[in-house]
């Protein structure tokens, strides 16, 4: 399995949030998880990627047969997780491509390889941003300031694009973003469909799914996964809604 | 005021949050002759001044820089010991000065600066400080303007473990239309301190006057602290006075986020210190010289991020 979450129960503030949360994820394949607001979604994003304040009480997950829990959040990153973020965060001050540089070097450092040198960085960002419409002047900008809520989403699919990570987890990537941005971050996503990465999108629309097409719809409500089934799931629960599913 | 006879006390103001203990253990070393120096810079000129003393030094420059020239000034304060510099600048009119102050001393020295300066009309005196080293490190400036003169400072106060650094100013705005501005960024660690304590003095008649502080300083531990005390005395009623001071802690958000994308804590830290001082370090118009004061800031930061 590339991403194996077993029983993961999670408490915010003393208050839990997930309560044994179970899935596992198969390289190659793209899943989604629909839910209602306040589910826990956002919840299993940052406690996979290791946020303070995220309490894992019980359970356990594992990335690739590592496990996840007992890495830095900077090392799970490097052994290949990437969290797109519902709310990308501004860091005033730092540009996005001394952010990035940093990042994946950082990554490669960890795990051994040779720093990439900064006229290959340039023309891999170059690259990736044109592909995913960000304007390029934006790269010199500091990171996400000033954004709009497409450009953050894109600039996330730029830095997912450069990092090049296996395990995907995409936190809303699709809200806030217009007709064509949405085509373009689709396209994004699709382009990172491998035999050997996964990739995870949280969403709370059908929409997103006509572009990049899931292998399976997960459902969760109130901290668990309560049922999975394949891509027509989405469209049963947009007709019922989570009440009848959750039932 | 020779220090060497009498020690200032909490009671005196500008002394208020310096270490006097410190100051107490420099006034015990063996002292050296004092130093006196002149120097008149000609127009174009750039020229360096160093002084590392390991026992007690004090130190005087009386430096000229004549009506229309235009000159930098790089200065290197250091060593081990206690160094006692006190430094009389004199700008003719229209006159220009770049000065570099980087005061780098050790970790047991004691380094206490005072510059006295007179702005000439339309003189410009641009200052940028690194203030990192020392024990205690401080700097004290009493800057006069006349008639459209200008002032500007940019000061970087850096401490690590029980480090004070500090920088007291006062500005004199005695006649109409000169401008200053101050702008002061601080990084802490371990239990060091910062003081930041200006002064602005506008003068009757001295309208028109603009003058601006700002200041901030970035607590990596909470054992850190950072005082700042800005005062305004204020005696035409044509003047813009602006002052803003803010104490604060690293985004946590951001430190997340860079998290997320395989920036260790370290490294996050560096980069989050170092835009923090970018308000003062881009400012620095000549590039080598900005070159020089990022190169001294940066490695310092280093230093207070890896053991924060
Ligand atoms: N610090 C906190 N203290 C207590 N409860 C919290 C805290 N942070 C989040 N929660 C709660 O955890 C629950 C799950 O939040 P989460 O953001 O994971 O939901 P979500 O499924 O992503 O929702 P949405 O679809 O709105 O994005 C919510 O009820 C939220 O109020
Ligand atoms: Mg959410």
């Amino acid at each position: 399995m590339m991403l194996k979450i077993d029983n993961l129960h999670v408490a915010v503030d003393g208050k839990e949030i997930l309560k044994g949360l179970t899935l596992a994820l198969a390289p190659g394949t793209v899943h989604a998880i629909m839910g209602p607001n306040g589910a826990g979604k956002s919840t299993l994003g940052y406690t996979l990627a290791g946020r303070d304040g995220y309490d894992v009480t019980a359970g356990t997950a594992t990335l690739g047969g590592q496990d996840l829990l007992a890495l830095a959040p900077h090392e799970r990153a490097a052994a290949g997780l990437f969290l797109g973020l519902q709310y990308p965060v501004e860091i005033p001050g730092v540009s996005n491509l001394a952010f990035l540089r940093t990042a994946l070097n950082a990554q490669r450092k960890l795990r051994g390889e040779a720093e990439v040198s900064a006229g290959d960085f340039l023309k891999l960002v170059r690259a990736k941003a044109k592909e995913l419409g960000l304007d390029p002047e934006m790269l010199k900008r500091p990171v996400n300031v000033g954004f709009s809520g497409g450009e953050k989403k894109r600039n996330e699919m730029v830095q997912m694009a450069v990092l090049d990570p296996k395990m995907m987890v995409l936190d809303e990537t699709d809200s806030g973003l217009d007709i064509d941005a949405l085509r373009v971050v689709s396209q994004g996503i699709n382009a990172m469909r491998a035999p050997d990465k996964t990739i995870l999108l949280i969403t709370h629309y059908q929409r997103l799914l006509d572009y990049v097409e899931p292998d399976f719809i997960h459902v969760m409500v109130d901290g668990r996964i309560v049922k999975t089934g394949d891509k027509s799931l989405a469209l049963e629960l947009e007709r019922e809604g989570y009440g009848a599913i959750a039932a | 005021m020779t220090m060497a006879t009498s020690l200032p006390g909490r009671r005196d103001e500008a002394w208020r949050y310096s270490d006097l203990k410190a100051l107490e253990r420099a006034h015990a070393l063996p002292a050296n002759d004092a130093i006196a120096e002149a120097v008149t810079l000609a127009d174009g000129e750039t020229r360096r001044l160093g002084l590392a003393p390991d026992d007690s030094q004090r130190a005087t420059l009386t430096l000229e820089v004549p009506a229309g020239v235009s000159a930098t000034l790089v200065e290197s304060l250091g060593g081990g010991g206690w160094l006692d510099r006190a430094v009389t600048v004199r700008l003719g009119a229209g006159a220009r000065l770049t000065h570099v102050i980087l005061q780098t001393a050790g970790a047991e020295a004691v380094v206490t600066a005072a510059y006295t300066a007179a702005l000439a009309a339309d003189a410009r005196y641009q200052v940028h400080l690194g203030n990192v080293g020392g024990a205690l490190g401080r700097v004290a400036m009493d800057v006069t303007l006349a008639t459209g003169a200008d002032f500007t400072l940019g000061g970087v106060l850096l401490g690590n473990a029980g480090q004070t650094v500090e920088l007291v100013s006062r500005v004199v705005h005695a006649e109409p239309g000169a401008t200053s501005q101050q702008t002061v960024r601080s990084v802490l660690a371990g239990k060091a301190t910062a003081n930041y304590l200006g002064k602005i003095l506008v003068a009757p008649g001295a309208q028109k006057t603009d003058a601006a502080q700002s200041s901030k300083a970035l607590l990596l531990a909470r054992t850190a602290s950072a005082n700042t005390k800005p005062e305004l005395e204020i005696h035409a009623d044509d003047v813009k006075c602006a002052h803003g001071a803010t104490v604060g802690e690293l985004d946590a958000q951001a430190l997340f986020y860079m998290a997320t994308r395989g920036i260790d804590p370290a490294e996050a830290r560096a980069l989050l210190t170092q835009a923090f001082l970018g308000d003062v370090l881009d400012a620095i118009a000549d590039e080598a010289l900005r070159e020089e004061v990022s190169a001294l800031a940066i490695g310092r930061l280093r230093v207070l991020v890896g053991g924060a």
